[in-house]
């Protein structure tokens, strides 16, 4: 650095550290809900530290569900939520590598009419075609299942621009090499590319589980069964009851349970999020 | 950039191609046309017929001072957001940039909010600032403030801008960093030799090399405002109250699902396409060359 002053670096730490209280405070609020009975949360006086219901009110959020039977626990949200970020987060991740790896490593009519159909779908987000994609998915008899979850939400150009670029970097001496070897496609697939993108799968994987995981439009249309909602849908659906109070220590608690995942993948897998978000919006 | 050496197998490459473009085909361009197809018809109240009007959807929609209201909101959202995100990230970004032994530490704890779902985020800022139970909204009332985002159009819209803004720091601020540390240290130490304090050197040397990076973000978070704040503003508010936090994108919700209206929700749709391209093709044309990392 050019100078070093010790004022501004009091005033960095102080800067971020407010920082890091703004990001923080929502959540740690949250947590705090989570641990106190219903009555405290609601009465609107509720302390800074925490209570003693934390156990009953996980216990209750995760297994039992609500005060009233119509809730269902959230259990069986996690499940699915955890089954429709998986299958997008691996679905896209197998269709765009095998298109991505057709257009890098092959030559045949209407290539660049391929590449262009899935590069355009880049400039459609899911939420803007959001009833025609709902009525096909209806005509396919997808509604309350997991393809319905999944697949419309693949049908995107992002992977295979990755995969595109990724592969476009690899010298071709090693193609020439495994030529020479013998090998053909499949054995250049398996034994060279696929070992050396484990970096960009891994990558793309990260990014792909939070988007998964944190659907809401589209999870929130096409499911109508308690039984397939998601854990992100499943807590507005708490908050937002006409015939009681909201319980609010639950929601509060499913909160905690639905930011979890992707925040503890974001936290561990710091590398290989960061770079998966540089290269997907590149 | 093209390979020169290619496998030669003739029927391969589509069978590889085949699984991404029926995906494709089913659940994009079906239903993308499907949506401009709708957008000039009109369905009866039970929608079982359905006949051609040509541009009436469209004309009925300009139509109304509810689109144009809709059309003001997302202006003022994605300005408020986009210029608070952007600015309170900068201001992080360059202190973290500032060779801080606790740098990497202050760096994950600022980006995991960028891993919360929108939905969660809403429903943490209405906890907060619940009229009658938050935590936030009590020293308001000790204020005499009379805070009520249930019913004020202003308080609301404060509400999901500050829900909005907290979770896209933490996006902006890992790629200002990025930015920040790309900057060549040689340039700022020649402008430290002569003469230029802190402040005149972040405005005359930083700010404008990290001026790619800020528009490539100004375009991600416009695109963001309009789609990913769904969540947020369908826990928080749920459009409401009377309209005021009704985003575009919301509103063909709300037409389509709450108002059955789905010849006009097309319509907006189709308007919507057409922003989301100028925007895309806006990113691609400006951005693509001159954003590095």
């Amino acid at each position: 650095m050019v100078e070093h002053r010790p004022l501004s670096d009091i005033i960095a730490y102080a800067i971020l550290t407010l920082g890091i209280f703004i990001v923080a405070f929502p959540v740690y609020l949250a947590l705090i809900a989570s641990t106190h009975d219903a009555a405290t949360v609601v009465g609107g006086r509720m302390p800074l530290s925490p209570g003693d219901q934390m156990l009953e009110n996980y216990y209750r959020a995760v297994f039992v569900g609500g005060a009233r039977t119509s809730r269902e626990p959230v259990a069986q949200m996690l499940i699915n939520s955890f089954i429709s970020a998986f299958g997008i987060a691996l679905g896209k991740i197998f269709i765009s590598m095998l298109s991505a790896y057709a257009v890098v490593y092959f030559r045949f009519p209407f290539r660049k009419t391929a590449f262009w159909i899935i590069f355009v779908t880049l400039m459609l987000p899911v939420e803007v075609r959001i009833y025609p994609t709902y009525k096909v998915v209806a005509d396919l008899k997808m509604l309350d299942t997991y393809a319905g979850l999944i697949l419309p939400l693949i049908a995107s150009a992002t992977g295979t621009l990755l995969f595109r670029q990724f592969f476009m970097t690899i010298p071709e001496e090693l193609l020439e090499a495994s030529r020479i070897d013998g090998a053909g496609p499949f054995r250049f697939f398996w034994d060279t590319l696929l070992p050396l993108s484990v970096t960009t799968i891994a990558a793309l994987f990260v990014i792909q589980f939070i988007y998964g995981w944190n659907q809401y439009l589209w999870p929130l249309l096409i499911t109508t069964q308690d039984s397939m909602q998601t854990i992100v849908i499943g807590i507005k659906k708490m908050l937002y009851t006409t015939d009681e109070l909201a319980e609010w220590q639950l929601a509060m608690a499913t909160a905690i349970l639905a930011m979890l995942p992707p925040v503890a993948v974001v936290v561990f897998m710091q590398r290989l999020f960061v770079r998966g978000l540089v290269e997907t919006e590149k | 950039m093209e390979k020169s050496v290619v496998f030669s197998n003739k029927l391969l490459p589509y069978l590889l191609l085949i699984p991404q473009l029926i995906i494709t085909f089913v659940f994009f361009y079906w239903p993308a046309s499907q949506a401009v197809w709708q957008s000039f018809l009109r369905e009866d109240a039970f929608g079982l017929t359905s006949e051609f009007v040509g541009l009436e959807n469209y004309t009925s929609l300009f139509a109304q001072p509810e689109y144009y209201a809709s059309m003001l909101v997302t202006v003022v959202f994605s300005s408020l957001v986009a210029a608070l995100s952007l600015s309170i990230a900068l201001l992080f970004a360059t202190q973290a940039d500032k060779n801080l032994k606790a740098a990497g530490a202050y760096k994950t704890l600022m980006i995991w909010p960028y891993a919360v779902a929108p939905a969660v985020a809403g429903v943490l800022w209405i906890f907060m600032f619940h009229p009658s139970l938050g935590t936030l909204a009590r020293p308001l009332r000790w204020m005499n403030f009379d805070w009520n985002p249930l019913l004020n159009g202003n308080h609301a819209m404060a509400l999901v801008v500050m829900a909005a803004v907290w979770k896209q720091i933490s996006y902006n601020f890992l790629f200002f960093l990025a930015g920040l540390q790309s900057i060549p240290k040689s340039v700022l130490e020649a402008g430290a030799i002569d003469g230029a304090g802190p402040m005149r050197r972040f405005w005359t040397i930083t700010f404008p090399l990290l001026s790619p990076t800020t528009f490539f973000l100004l375009v991600v978070n416009v695109v963001y405002v309009f789609f990913d704040t769904f969540g947020i503003i369908d826990a928080v508010t749920g459009g409401g109250p009377a309209g005021a936090t009704t985003t575009m994108v919301y509103k063909v919700f709300a037409d389509g699902r709450l108002g059955g209206d789905l010849g006009g929700s097309a319509a907006q749709s189709v308007v919507l396409m057409v922003i989301v391209i100028a925007l895309t093709a806006i990113q691609f044309k400006y951005v693509e060359r001159k954003v590095q990392y």
